[in-house]
C-alpha cells in the first residue's frame, strides 16, 4: 500500500497532461523560431496552449510568459518590479514572513541592493488582512508580493481585496500563486493581481514549467539573455512538449474545481478531525481559509523527521517542517512566522491530499500517525517532562 | 540513494535499548529541544562495568539511531571502555552518517560521558575533569 499525501510538494502527472505532451515528443518537434513547416506547427501549438492558459486566468495571452516554473516565475516578477521602482526612486517592498524561498532570497538580495522590505506578520491563524497593506504602503512602495495560498499551511489571502487596496495606491501587486492555480478559482482581473507566478507541477503537470503573468503596461525585464522569445522576456527554446502538458493539466484541474473542491475539502476536514483526537497537537494555520487539501499538524514532544520515516515505512508520503528535514538548523520559518516555538515546529507534519485520496487513505492515514506520535512520544525525553510535570506543555 | 544506511534505518526502527533504568547510577542528558535534539542515557553499574543502559531519545532518525548504537556499543563493557567511545566509533559502526546529522553521534558521546560524570558525582568518586569537555553550544551543529 502506498498513500501520496505530499501533493504541495509536487504531483503525480494526469494522463491528460502526459498525453498532451506525447505529439510534441513525437511528431512536432520543430523550433517555434525556425520558419519552415515544422517549426511553424511547434509555433502554432505554442500559441495555442498560451491563448487556453490566458482564457482560464482571466487573461489576454499578450500576458503570459513562459518559464521553468514558479521559481523563476517569482524571481522574474520581483526583479521586474524593482527595476521599475528604482526608476522611479521607489524602492520600499512589501511582502509577508512566510512566502516561499523564491521570494524571500530574491527580496533579501535586494535588500543588499538598498531596497527595504516590509514583512508583514502573518499571525497565529497565517493570514495578512488589507488593512495591514493599506497601512504599510508609502510614497516609496514599488511592490507588493504576497502569496496567493501557503505552501506549508494552504491559508488563503484575502488576495482580491489586497489588489484592490494596491490598485487605489498606484502600487504594482504580484502574488506568488503556485499552491493555488488549479485547486481554488483564480482569475487576475477579477482578483486585482498585475502579476502572478505559477508552477505546472502543482496541478498534475510536468516539472520545470510554468508561467508568469504580467498584466499589460508592465514592462518585465529578463533574467536570461539570449534569443527574442517571449517576446524578448525569456531567452530560451521553448520547452514545448512541457507547455502543451502544462496546459491541458491546467484546463483539466480548473475544469474540475466545481466537483473537486467541495470533495478535496471534506476528506480535509475528516483528516483535521481525526488528528484532532490525539492529544497535545494542534493544526497550523485556519481551519476553513485553506487549501481544499492541506492538512497541517503540531505534534508535542516529538520531532518530525523520525515521524516522516516511519510514516513511510508505512507507506505513507508526508513532509515536516522539521530542521532535520530542511536540512538547516531551524525550522520551517512559516512556522515561526505564525508563532509556534520551535521546539514544537520542529514536530509538524503535512499531509497534502489532491481529488484521487479516498476515505479510506484518510483514515488509514489517522490511524497511522496516531501510532507513530505515541510510538515516538514513548521514547521521548521531552514527552516524560511533559507528562511528570516537568515541562509545560505549549499545546494543550 | 537512501537517506541513511541499512544500519541507521534498523537501529531507528528497532531501537536497542530504549527506556528509562529506576534508580540508576548515573543519568546524563544533552541536546535541546530549539535545536530539535534530546538524548537522555541511563547507566547501571556494577563492579566497574555498564551492566545496563537505557535511552530516551527526541529527535530525528540518525538521532535515535545513533543513541541506539551508542548504548549496544557500552553495554556489558568496563566503564573504562564507555569512557573512550567516541562520535567516529558510533559513525562508523552505523556504516556511516550523512554529513548534516554527523552532530547526532556528537550528541551520543556526550549524553554517555554526561552520565559517566553524573555517576562519578554521584558516588563522589575522583574523576579527571579533561575527561568532560563542556557541551557544545548549539552552533557547533552546523557541520
Ligand atoms: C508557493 C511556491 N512558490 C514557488 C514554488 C517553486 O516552484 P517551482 O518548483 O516550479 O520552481 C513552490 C514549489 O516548490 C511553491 O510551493
Amino acid at each position: 500500500m502506498r498513500i501520496y499525501a505530499d501533493n504541495a510538494a509536487t504531483t503525480k502527472m494526469s494522463r491528460t497532461a502526459i498525453e498532451a505532451m506525447l505529439p510534441y515528443l513525437e511528431n512536432v518537434y520543430g523550433n517555434p523560431s525556425s520558419l519552415h513547416t515544422v517549426g511553424q506547427e511547434a509555433k502554432e501549438a505554442l500559441e495555442d496552449a498560451r491563448a487556453r492558459v490566458a482564457a482560464l486566468l482571466g487573461a489576454t495571452p499578450r500576458e503570459i510568459y513562459f518559464t521553468s516554473g514558479g521559481s523563476e516565475a517569482d524571481n522574474q516578477a520581483i526583479r521586474s518590479a524593482a527595476i521599475l521602482g528604482k526608476r522611479k526612486g521607489r524602492t520600499h517592498i512589501i511582502s509577508t514572513a512566510f512566502e516561499h524561498h523564491a521570494v524571500l532570497h530574491t527580496l533579501k538580495k535586494l535588500e543588499k541592493e538598498g531596497f527595504t522590505v516590509t514583512y508583514l506578520d502573518v499571525h497565529e491563524n497565517g493570514l495578512v488582512t488589507p488593512e495591514q497593506v493599506a497601512a504599510a504602503i508609502t510614497p516609496e512602495t514599488c511592490l507588493v508580493t504576497i502569496m496567493y495560498a501557503n505552501n506549508e499551511i494552504g491559508t488563503i489571502q484575502p488576495i482580491r481585496a489586497i489588489g484592490e487596496v494596491c490598485r487605489k495606491a498606484g502600487v504594482l501587486f504580484h502574488t506568488d500563486a503556485v499552491q493555488a492555480v488549479g485547486h481554488i478559482p483564480v482569475n487576475v482581473v477579477e482578483d486585482n493581481i498585475d502579476m502572478l507566478s505559477l508552477s505546472a507541477h502543482k496541478f498534475h503537470g510536468p516539472k520545470g514549467v510554468g508561467l508568469l503573468y504580467a498584466k499589460r503596461g508592465i514592462i518585465l525585464s529578463s533574467l536570461i539573455e539570449g534569443g527574442a522569445q517571449e517576446r524578448n522576456k525569456r531567452a530560451g527554446t521553448e520547452n514545448i512538449p512541457a507547455i502543451m502538458g502544462m496546459a491541458a493539466a491546467l484546463e483539466e484541474a480548473v475544469r474540475s474545481l466545481p466537483e473537486t473542491m467541495p470533495r478535496v475539502s471534506a476528506l480535509r476536514d475528516r483528516l483535521i478531525a481525526g488528528l484532532n483526537e490525539i492529544p497535545h497537537g494542534a493544526l497550523n494555520g485556519d481551519a476553513k481559509t485553506r487549501l481544499p487539501g492541506n492538512v497541517n499538524f503540531c505534534f508535542e514532544g516529538i520531532e518530525g523527521e523520525s515521524l516522516l520515516l516511519l510514516l513511510d515505512d508505512k507507506g505513507i508520503c508526508a513532509s515536516s517542517g522539521s530542521a532535520c528535514t530542511s536540512g538547516s538548523l531551524d525550522p520551517s520559518h512559516v512556522l515561526l512566522a505564525i508563532g509556534r516555538p520551535h521546539e514544537v515546529a520542529h514536530g509538524s507534519l503535512r499531509l497534502t491530499l489532491d481529488a484521487s485520496t479516498t476515505e479510506a487513505e484518510v483514515d488509514a492515514i489517522i490511524t497511522a500517525v496516531r501510532d507513530v506520535v505515541q510510538y515516538l512520544r514513548n521514547m521521548s525525553p521531552v514527552w516524560r517532562e511533559l507528562m511528570n510535570g516537568e515541562r509545560k506543555f505549549v499545546i494543550d | 540513494m537512501a537517506l541513511y544506511s541499512e544500519k541507521v534505518m534498523d537501529h531507528f526502527r528497532n531501537p536497542r535499548n530504549v527506556g528509562v533504568i529506576e534508580n540508576a547510577d548515573g543519568v546524563g542528558e544533552v541536546g535541546n529541544a530549539k535545536c530539535g535534539d534530546i538524548m537522555k542515557i541511563y547507566l547501571k553499574i556494577d563492579n566497574d562495568t555498564i551492566s545496563d543502559v537505557k535511552f530516551e531519545t527526541f529527535g530525528c532518525g540518525s538521532a535515535i539511531a545513533s543513541s541506539s548504537m551508542a548504548t549496544e556499543l557500552i553495554k556489558g563493557k568496563p566503564v573504562a571502555d564507555a569512557l573512550k567511545l567516541t562520535n567516529q566509533a558510533v559513525t562508523e559502526a552505523l556504516d556511516g552518517l550523512p554529513a548534516h546529522k554527523l552532530h547526532c553521534s556528537v550528541l551520543a558521546e556526550e549524553a554517555i560521558k554526561a552520565a559517566m560524570k553524573d555517576y562519578y558525582d554521584r558516588h563522589g568518586i575522583a574523576y579527571d575533569e579533561s575527561l568532560f569537555p563542556a557541551e557544545h553550544d548549539c552552533e557547533s551543529c552546523e557541520v
